[in-house]
């Protein structure tokens, strides 16, 4: 925060010097959130509080009701920074081009994944800054294409950072800085777990109101379904595999193999609610991620990490801690991640010093799809097959009012990999 | 939209006002036989008693301010400034908005009726002893009635030291633990069908510090008061928080000296071993009294607002808004010079840090891993009106 201040005092200059903000006349930054949820409303927030002279002028959502509950939300606390006139709210799948084009300087993503690939690429063609939430693809085709985008991106000098957000927490970050200064000695194993309670479970079938197509039906219960939610894994233990990739300095792993399953019925629903999955690094390490999302079970959401002279505990107890030949605990004040994200962006904007998360959100989260796959197929997978992997899963095209059959859970040892 | 930013700028209608307005005005000015034929349900009946733009010519402002109103007690210097800030911004009252729809809702109110009811009917005449329960298993010890000092000379948020009058009141022997909050949390077949529930959590929220007679943490004061509420049904027993001051007073029990090393008698941070302990394993304070310091902070019912002078009886401060409220005791984390019957922490945003949503939720503070809460049964059986309000904070939105 200090900084922040400090660095505010000095925005008239900075914007001089910027020319990331291209025919500005005022210090305003607009911003357009696309997807306005909880998260969506919570990314928002957050963004108007990182910069005195952020505004929020466009929303999308395929919701009226959920854009006026954000308005109403955020106006509680911001009311001054809430410019949304009625022209900047757009409804449908094509809202996100609207809200785009309507003039915004940066633009916040937060809808369900399946979407993301389209969004983000529509937003750099557009020179854009982003606020990208996690994952950020459903499949392969959609990891190849957010690569491809993030290149444009820091060609094109625009700051993209990406919501996997203890990357953007003081004292995740200075535990993976003991690790990696060594505290550990060498690392020999990562266990992670994700053990929650159902997400968003699938609401009874009579719920769902005459003449409501497929396709709306299915993005209003996205986190049931794998093309618009990418699996459980993907969606939520991502946070878990973006850890094990940070532990490893976000070099590719080269192989897994991993079981899964649905225990619970799925109630229409496609996605798993549980996987195993066990990472094959080089020089032997092994990095193992167990998750699952069932009521009245184990829950747990923590990190093991293991190396030649120590231990790391991440989840258990308030605040990570490493036993071995360095005894280590974090006992600063935890950060707010989500705010610093912010604040990092839009510091990152005045300050003409991009931010380039787009790489490291792609690889991610392919490390949690290449788990996914291994785990529908049944087969080992390598990270060449399945960076490479030709499957689509999310729709080329998608029609609102259309028809979307949902295929059934895939079956490992018949499923195949493609 | 226009209308929606003009109200946020200044005090908001709907989250501030109306709630003063339909607690501490409307029982007396509503309906046919309003007093002073004032009746503050509708925009156009309360014009009477407002001058938008003009605090200091509305009867409302200038009756609340000098204290005459409500006939019942002086309203909060917060409230007081709400009320000026919305009149003086243009008392705006949204269209077609009415107070009556804005109660919470009649079955709620009839459901603690009940409740309260039942409670008085089932009434013994109750050794004032301690007693236990079994199921869920959990004891209770006799505070005698009394008064004593409040507060601590020389710290600023803790004086000016005043007395306090305490009826009596039984208090939990031990923090609330897991084995009884998780009834609360997951069964949903205990005959208990009128209060609300947490939201499953989403996280294990124990955090791997123990379940089994450890205590619950890292809940809202709303889902404590649910819980209150809760065990009320199931014993048929009036349960709620302790305020601040009963808190304190129990706390202190009778002493004025300054207690044997926090060693002897509180988990805090130099000797948790980066953890809460399980319930009752250090001594208990002169009136029996389990980790009332250190283990987990405790949640009373007050608001966190600066001591005055007067001596006060059984005083509670209900919140107005959702932030600070009091907590007690200090925890596991917390270095010995917050081990005090007298220390103070106010609630704070920051400990939901943790919840990516937005709006965030009323029932866990993820953040807080050395908050929990004990509670008390009052030996006086209060009203179903006074019930509903110690069971419904009605701040428990964060803005």
């Amino acid at each position: 925060m200090e900084d922040r201040r400090r660095f505010l005092k000095s925005t008239g200059i900075a914007l001089a010097a910027g020319a990331l903000l291209k025919g500005q006349n005022s210090n305003a930054i607009k911003v357009g959130l696309v997807g306005c949820g909880g998260r969506g409303t919570g990314a928002a927030a957050q963004a108007l509080k990182a910069d005195d002279y952020a505004a929020l002028t466009a929303l999308a959502d395929i919701s009226q009701d959920r854009i006026d509950q954000c308005i109403d939300q955020i106006s509680k606390t911001q009311a001054a920074k809430v410019k949304v006139d009625p022209k900047n709210q757009f409804l449908g799948l094509d809202a996100y081009q609207k809200l785009i084009d309507s003039g915004v300087d940066v633009v916040l993503l937060a809808t369900p994944p399946g979407f993301r690939p389209v969004h983000l690429r529509a937003c750099i063609d557009a020179n854009k800054h982003v606020f990208c939430e996690k994952p950020i693809a459903v499949d392969a085709p959609g990891v190849r294409h957010v690569l491809e985008t993030a290149k444009m991106a820091k060609q094109k000098n625009l700051s993209l950072v990406a919501g996997f957000c203890w990357r953007y927490s003081n004292y995740i970050v200075e535990t993976f800085d003991q690790i990696h200064g060594g505290a550990l000695g060498d690392l020999v194993a990562y266990y992670a777990t994700y053990y929650t309670s159902p997400v968003k479970p699938m609401p009874p079938a009579s719920d769902r109101p005459a003449g409501m197509s497929d396709v709306e039906w299915q993005i209003k219960n996205w986190y049931n379904f794998l093309w618009v939610c990418g699996d459980s894994i993907v969606e939520q233990a991502v946070h878990s595999a973006d850890k094990i990739a940070w532990a490893m300095h976000d070099q590719p792993a080269v192989s897994c193999v991993g079981v899964g399953g649905r225990q619970i019925p799925a109630e229409g629903g496609n996605i798993y609610d549980h996987f195993e999955v066990n990472y094959v690094y080089p020089n032997n390490f092994r990095a193992f991620l167990g998750c699952r999302q069932i009521d009245n079970c184990w829950n747990e959401n923590a990190d093991y990490i293991l190396g030649s002279k120590g231990a790391c505990t991440i989840g258990r107890g308030p605040m990570p801690h490493i036993t071995g030949q360095t005894e280590w605990t974090f006992t600063g004040t935890k950060n707010d991640m989500y705010q610093h994200e912010h604040d990092v962006l839009f510091a990152s904007i005045r300050q003409n010093k991009p931010i380039a998360d787009g790489e490291r959100m792609a690889t991610s989260t392919l490390l949690a799809m290449m788990g996914r796959m291994a785990a529908y197929t049944g087969q080992e997978i390598t990270w060449e097959q399945a960076l490479n992997s030709q499957e689509r899963i999310f729709p080329d095209k998608l029609d609102w009012n259309g028809s979307l059959a949902v295929p059934a859970m895939p079956r490992p040892g018949q499923t195949k990999f493609l | 939209m226009i209308l929606l930013l003009l109200l946020s700028l200044s005090a908001d209608f709907e989250q501030q006002i109306a709630p003063i307005l339909i607690e501490h005005c409307l029982p007396c000015h509503n309906g046919s036989n309003a007093q002073g034929s004032l009746r503050l349900s509708t925009h156009a009946r309360a014009s009477k008693a407002i001058v938008p733009g003009s605090p200091k010519k509305s009867t409302l402002f200038t009756s609340v301010e000098s204290g005459t109103m409500p006939p019942a007690g002086r309203l909060s210097r917060d409230q007081r400034e709400l009320i000026r800030s919305w009149i003086a911004d243009g008392a705006k009252w949204p269209d077609g908005v009415t107070l009556e729809g804005l109660k919470a809702s009649q079955a709620e109110h009839d459901s603690v009726a009940r409740l309260h009811d039942r409670i008085v009917a089932a009434l013994k005449k109750d050794d004032f002893k301690p007693y236990k329960f079994t199921n869920p298993a959990f004891e209770m010890v006799p505070i005698p009635e009394g008064d004593f000092l409040m507060g601590t000379p020389d710290r600023k948020d803790e004086s000016p030291q005043h007395k306090v009058h305490i009826s009596p009141f039984w208090m939990g022997k031990f923090e609330v633990t897991w084995d009884e909050y998780r009834l609360f949390m997951f069964s949903k077949d205990d005959g208990v069908d009128a209060v609300t529930r947490p939201t499953r959590p989403y996280v294990e929220m124990s955090f791997g510090m123990g379940i089994e007679g450890y205590p619950a943490i890292s809940m809202t004061q709303h889902a404590a008061n649910k819980y209150a509420e809760w065990l009320s049904a199931h014993t048929g027993q009036f349960y709620r928080l302790p305020t601040e001051a009963e808190w304190e007073y129990a706390c202190r029990a009778g002493t004025t000296a300054a207690p044997d090393h926090p060693d002897d008698y509180a988990w805090y941070l130099a000797n948790s071993n980066g953890k809460y302990q399980k319930a009752g394993t250090k001594k208990p304070n002169a009136w029996g009294l389990y980790d009332m310091l250190g283990n987990v902070m405790e949640w009373t019912l007050d608001q966190y607002e600066p001591y005055r002078s007067a001596p006060a009886a059984d005083p509670w401060i209900r919140p107005s808004k959702p932030y600070p409220i009091a907590v007690r005791g200090g925890s596991w984390m917390d270095p010995a010079g917050a081990i005090r019957c007298g220390a103070r922490t106010p609630s704070d945003p920051s400990w939901k840090q943790q919840d990516p949503q937005m709006p965030k939720s009323i029932w866990y503070e993820t953040d807080a891993q050395g908050l929990g809460f004990r509670l008390v049964r009052p030996l006086k059986i209060p009203s179903a009106e006074g019930m509903f309000k110690y069971w419904n904070n009605g701040v428990e939105k964060d803005p």
